[in-house]
């Protein structure tokens, strides 16, 4: 699984590869302050870096023999209270490649050693410096691009989600302790929590498990930018428009490949947020096989999207081909939540709306002009408006896929029981559904099941002949 | 005077007994020791055997050719299956036996086997050469030599008697303790703890009025213990049920000021689910009734056992509170309850074959191991019977999973997290129940004893033969449908919805109020292809029933069993050194030294090992 020495003091490049202001080395292990103290000379001349204090900051050089390298800040963090767990030194130098290769270079002639992959996560987790599921969020956070991104990381690795899975657990594992007392205590007068309570507690558990289980759309939504679709007959300024959002934004603009092999989707950041808009053929009547084609693609990229951008050419006269459209998109996502956002193109041909759109201002409508780039921001408010920030602020929101699954299969559990008790089965057969749900659960946080169970019963009843 | 013996047992209690009758008949040559022969076998406590997950173990001692069964079959009194309303897992079987010819019985098995010896002494000191048992000392200043020493002193290891502001030595009433064994093991360098437990008075049954109590009845038609041709229950004898009032209550306060358990005088601890009476009132001021359970000694003696009201006060509050219970105005005593305190040997100290760490061919079973209860103490017998006979002869183990018996239950939670009050079986213990049923102690189980030389090759085959048909009709009432004209009336009567056109047999059993023998009176080509198969017995088909009716949940318990297995097979080598492991909290490291699990499921369940301890430990064996 991993086969270097946790003795060796190991050493990396923490920032992306490339020319950038600054990038940061870390050296983590028993040696760094040894090592660093080899090639580090602090303006203060009075410092040694084995007497440095944990959580400093020190500037000076980086040396080689006669040869400066760099100037440098270099901090400090001793074991335990560091990232790893161990006495951990951060250098950050000018982030040209060739300095931080020649830094590198020195540390390891010095005695460090280059960090494996995860290297640093890997000893943190090592050292408890966070269990399972924090280990999770940190892969996260590194690989997190966007702000809410960052923020859902960041909030699970303080221990948010695992805390709010933990307090599931217990009230769970209240419920198993009243189940088992029943059990081995059937013989005998106890009084038992009465059922309507107990069903009462189950379907509050199974609301809070589904509704976290649900957040896992939301999160991954959030992780992997917002799906937006633009779609409307030809010739309506689409493209024109998608150019003008990115415009407009200046933001970073990337194209990655998309789900499907044969789109390419474009990615635009609006304050912190995600976008993925989407491409589509377009909508028009088929007419051949190939066409039908690109229209059952642009179907399906719709009914993937959560807002669709529906583009119309207001000089346009004949009204009945666009109220069609929109109301086969209507019919398409209703009850799936996404957003039918309908965009008025090309008001520079026009002096004053036309009489037979005014019935569509009902509809979420934005007038624009594509082409002059009027009005374009207001679309970037609407799509910042599909993010309810409620959602991210207060409520836990499930990203990670394993943990999906342990709700899915925890939810299927809680139903089975609930399924099981209106049918009137055995309480020993509930508990069965009730402990996979239990070890479901603790999968998430790290937590084993079966054992905690009688502690709790002794003290609140009085059973035993 | 004496041979060399293969194995020595020391005392001669259900855990004793079963030891030495296993040894014995595996071919070791056994010398049982026992500071009183005409005690063998006693119950000490309640004359009952089995119960919730305590009848599972019975089955499954049965089931590898152990004894505790079959004595209790010929020796009961009254039967019941509990909880019959629930699911298979928890059908417990119950029997009240008759005190006195238990014993007798245990006696006369016992006497049976050529391999076994009997002397009556006590034991005071273990002879120990380079770390191995040799042999032990005894109190007529008798050295015999072994090669191995199974020690099941019960509750006589300096035993002390309270009641009220009295104090006695003694082992059980009447009778002494052990002296000088506890020493001589705390020089071999085991470390000791005390531990608490106590009995009822026994009422004289020519003065209980027997109208003002609830009658408990017998099965109507009751089962069995043993898997073996053992007689069946033709008559039985009922028990009672009584309550405590306000009145009692009052009366027994009066007598706080001198329990030995409120003044503190008594240091062992005691089993919470086992309460004294005193203890109930005092915790639970707020219920006004307790429930008791009056309970015959035999056949043919007026001797009852009041289940429920064990004490320590002195015997005149005892004797006065008893005679404010309802139907015991008029009551008589033989003997007073009473609380005693003894000592136990830790279990961690012990490996999962019973054999202690510190010292080789030592062995350790029933209460000296810190748990209570007959069938606890027999299973470990059992065990460390065929454990030490095995080390002798064919160098190997044995050991039961968790997934496998009730056995392996206890036996890994015992050596894995030790005790802290007297450790007494329950179905809650167990992840598996639903593999772990009282029917299929035998599928589980025979195999094993046979492998081991406790079971008869004839018996063993039946076994196999019961089985594979089990699973033949199964199979068929999977492939066979019946029609509504022959099913509807059936289920008509049973208040079952009719079916509009032809399935499977095996769904129609799936239904609740559907019995597989309801539905045999019905159809009668279905009748006659099961007594094709030879297993129109009554356990037959309940166990097809069974098989058929729960099978989603056979599956995915046995599914959540396999996962563990992974566990299981992740091997820690004996010699691992646990303090090098810097980055596991000190707890842990601590723990895992002293326990030595061997395998990472083992690790996990010890208390104080953190699934994040656990984590480092599998990242650190798979480099």
């Amino acid at each position: 699984m991993f086969t270097s020495n946790p003795e060796d003091t190991i050493c990396a490049v923490s920032t992306p590869p490339g020319v950038s202001a600054i990038g940061v080395i870390r050296l983590s292990g028993a040696e760094s302050r040894h090592i660093i103290g080899k090639i580090f000379q602090a303006r203060d001349k009075s410092f040694t870096s084995m007497n440095a204090q944990s959580h400093t900051l020190h500037f000076g050089t980086i040396a080689s023999g006669d040869e400066l390298i760099d100037d440098v800040l270099v901090s400090f963090f001793l074991a335990p209270h560091s990232y790893t767990g161990e006495d951990v030194v951060e250098i950050s130098c000018h982030g040209s490649p060739y300095i931080r290769r020649r830094i590198l270079e020195e540390l390891v002639n010095h005695g460090a050693r280059m960090a494996h992959t995860g290297e640093f996560t890997l000893r943190a987790f090592l050292n408890h410096k966070f269990d399972l599921s924090q280990a999770e969020a940190i892969a996260d956070l590194i690989a997190a691009d966007s702000k809410i991104s960052h923020d859902l990381a960041m909030s699970q690795l303080r221990g948010g989600f695992s805390a709010e899975i933990r307090k599931l657990r217990d009230q769970l594992l209240e419920f198993a302790s009243l189940l088992v007392l029943e059990l081995d205590f059937s013989e005998e007068d106890v009084e038992f929590a009465d059922r309507s309570r107990l069903m009462e507690l189950l379907q509050q558990i199974l609301q809070k498990v589904s509704s976290l289980k649900d957040s896992f759309s939301l999160g991954n939504v959030l992780k992997q930018g917002i799906p937006v679709t633009i779609t409307g007959r030809p010739n309506v300024g689409k493209s024109t428009l998608l150019n003008a959002l990115l415009n407009e934004e200046k933001a970073l603009v990337s194209e990655i490949p998309g789900t499907t092999r044969d789109a390419i989707e474009d990615v635009l950041n609006i304050n912190g947020v995600t976008f993925r808009f989407i491409d589509t053929a377009g909508l028009r009547r088929p007419e051949d096989t190939v066409e039908t084609m690109g229209v059952e693609r642009t179907w399906e990229k719709i009914s993937k999207a959560s807002v669709i951008l529906y583009v119309f050419d207001i000089s346009e006269a004949d009204t009945s081909s666009i109220l069609e459209d929109i109301n086969a998109i209507s019919e398409k996502i209703r009850n799936t939540g996404s957003r039918l956002v309908l965009i008025g193109n090309k008001t520079d041909l026009l002096i004053e709306l036309p009489h037979h759109f005014r019935e569509l201002v009902e509809m979420e409508t934005i007038f624009i002009s594509a082409k002059r780039r009027e009005n374009v921001n207001l679309i970037s408010e609407s799509l910042l408006r599909s993010v309810e920030s409620d959602k991210i602020g207060d409520t836990s929101i499930i990203s990670n896929l394993r943990h999906y699954e342990a709700l899915s299969k925890a939810l299927e559990s809680v139903t089975a029981m609930i399924q099981g008790m209106d049918e009137k089965r055995s309480t020993d057969l509930l508990t069965i559904d009730l402990h996979a749900a239990l070890h479901h659960l603790g999968t998430i946080t790290g937590e084993i099941t079966t054992d905690d169970i009688l502690g709790s019963i002794f003290s609140r009843f009085c059973i035993g002949k | 005077m004496f041979k060399k013996y293969d194995i020595i047992v020391v005392g001669a209690g259900h855990a004793g007994c079963e030891a030495a009758a296993a040894a014995a008949r595996m071919g070791s040559s056994v010398l049982l020791i026992t500071m009183s022969m005409t005690n063998m076998a006693q119950m000490s406590c309640n004359p009952s055997m089995g119960g919730i997950a305590k009848g599972q173990i019975v089955r499954e001692i049965d089931a590898l050719g152990g004894l505790s069964g079959i004595v209790t079959d010929h020796t009961m009194i009254q039967f019941r299956m509990l909880n019959r309303s629930k699911g298979p897992a928890m059908w417990s079987p119950r029997a009240q036996s008759d005190r006195m010819r238990f014993s007798e019985k245990w006696r006369e098995l016992l006497e049976s086997i050529p391999n076994l010896d009997f002397w009556q002494d006590l034991v005071t000191g273990i002879r120990c050469n380079e770390g191995k048992v040799v042999g032990v000392f005894t109190a007529l200043r008798m050295e015999i030599d072994a090669d191995a020493l199974i020690l099941t002193n019960g509750t006589f290891l300096n035993g002390t008697i309270h009641i009220g502001e009295k104090t006695f030595s003694g082992g059980r009433i009447g009778e002494s303790s052990a002296f000088h064994l506890t020493e001589n093991l705390n020089e071999l360098g085991f470390e000791h703890a005390r531990m608490k437990t106590g009995t009822p008075v026994r009422v004289d049954g020519r003065s209980i009025d027997f109208s003002r109590l609830e009658e408990q009845k017998g099965d109507e038609q009751p089962g069995k213990f043993s898997y073996t041709d053992t007689p069946p229950l033709l008559r039985q004898r009922s028990c009672y049920v009584a309550y405590t009032d306000p009145d009692v209550h009052d009366v027994l306060r009066k007598g706080f000021d001198k329990s030995p358990l409120f003044t503190g005088r008594i240091k062992g601890r005691g089993p919470r689910y086992c309460p004294s009476i005193e203890d109930k009132i005092e915790r639970f001021s707020h219920r006004d009734r307790h429930q008791l359970f009056v309970e015959p000694e035999g056949w043919n003696t007026a001797e009852y056992y009041l289940n429920g009201f064990s004490s320590s006060l002195p015997e005149d509050i005892q004797y006065e509170a008893l005679r404010k219970i309802k139907g015991f105005e008029h009551a008589r005593i033989f003997r007073p309850g009473y609380a005693i305190e003894y000592d136990y040997f830790p279990p961690v100290q012990l490996l999962p074959t019973l054999e202690t760490k510190i010292v080789e061919r030592l062995y350790f079973a029933g209460q000296i191991n810190g748990t209570t209860g007959y069938e606890e103490a027999a299973a470990q017998g059992l065990m460390a019977g065929i454990n030490a006979h095995l080390k002798l002869h064919k160098g190997n183990e044995f050991v039961l999973k968790r997934s496998e018996a009730y056995i392996g239950v206890l036996i890994d939670d015992l050596v894995t997290k030790g005790v802290d009050e007297p450790y007494r079986m329950f179905t809650s213990r167990a992840e598996f129940r639903i593999l772990l049923r009282q029917d299929n102690a035998d599928f589980r189980l025979t195999p094993k004893g046979f492998d081991l030389g406790l079971i008869s090759k004839e018996r063993n085959e039946q076994v196999l033969h019961k089985q594979e048909q089990i699973d033949e009709v199964v199979k068929w009432m999977k492939g066979e449908s019946v029609s509504p004209e022959q099913i509807n009336p059936h289920l008509e009567t049973i208040k079952s919805a009719p079916i509009s056109q032809k399935i499977k047999i095996f769904q129609i059993l799936l239904r609740p109020e559907v019995s597989l023998q309801g539905l045999l009176e019905v159809l009668p080509n279905a009748s006659s292809k099961i007594r094709s198969f030879g297993i129109s017995d009554k356990e037959s088909l309940e166990k097809m029933e069974i098989l058929v009716k729960y099978e989603t949940y056979i599956i995915k318990e046995q599914e959540m069993a396999d996962k563990l297995t992974k566990f299981e097979d992740l091997v820690l080598k004996d010699d691992f050194d646990y303090q090098q492991l810097t980055s596991i909290s000190f707890e842990a490291r601590e723990k895992l030294s002293r326990i030595k699990p061997r395998t990472i499921g083992q690790a996990s369940r010890i208390p104080g090992v953190s699934p994040a301890d656990i984590s480092v430990l599998i990242v650190y064996i798979s480099r």
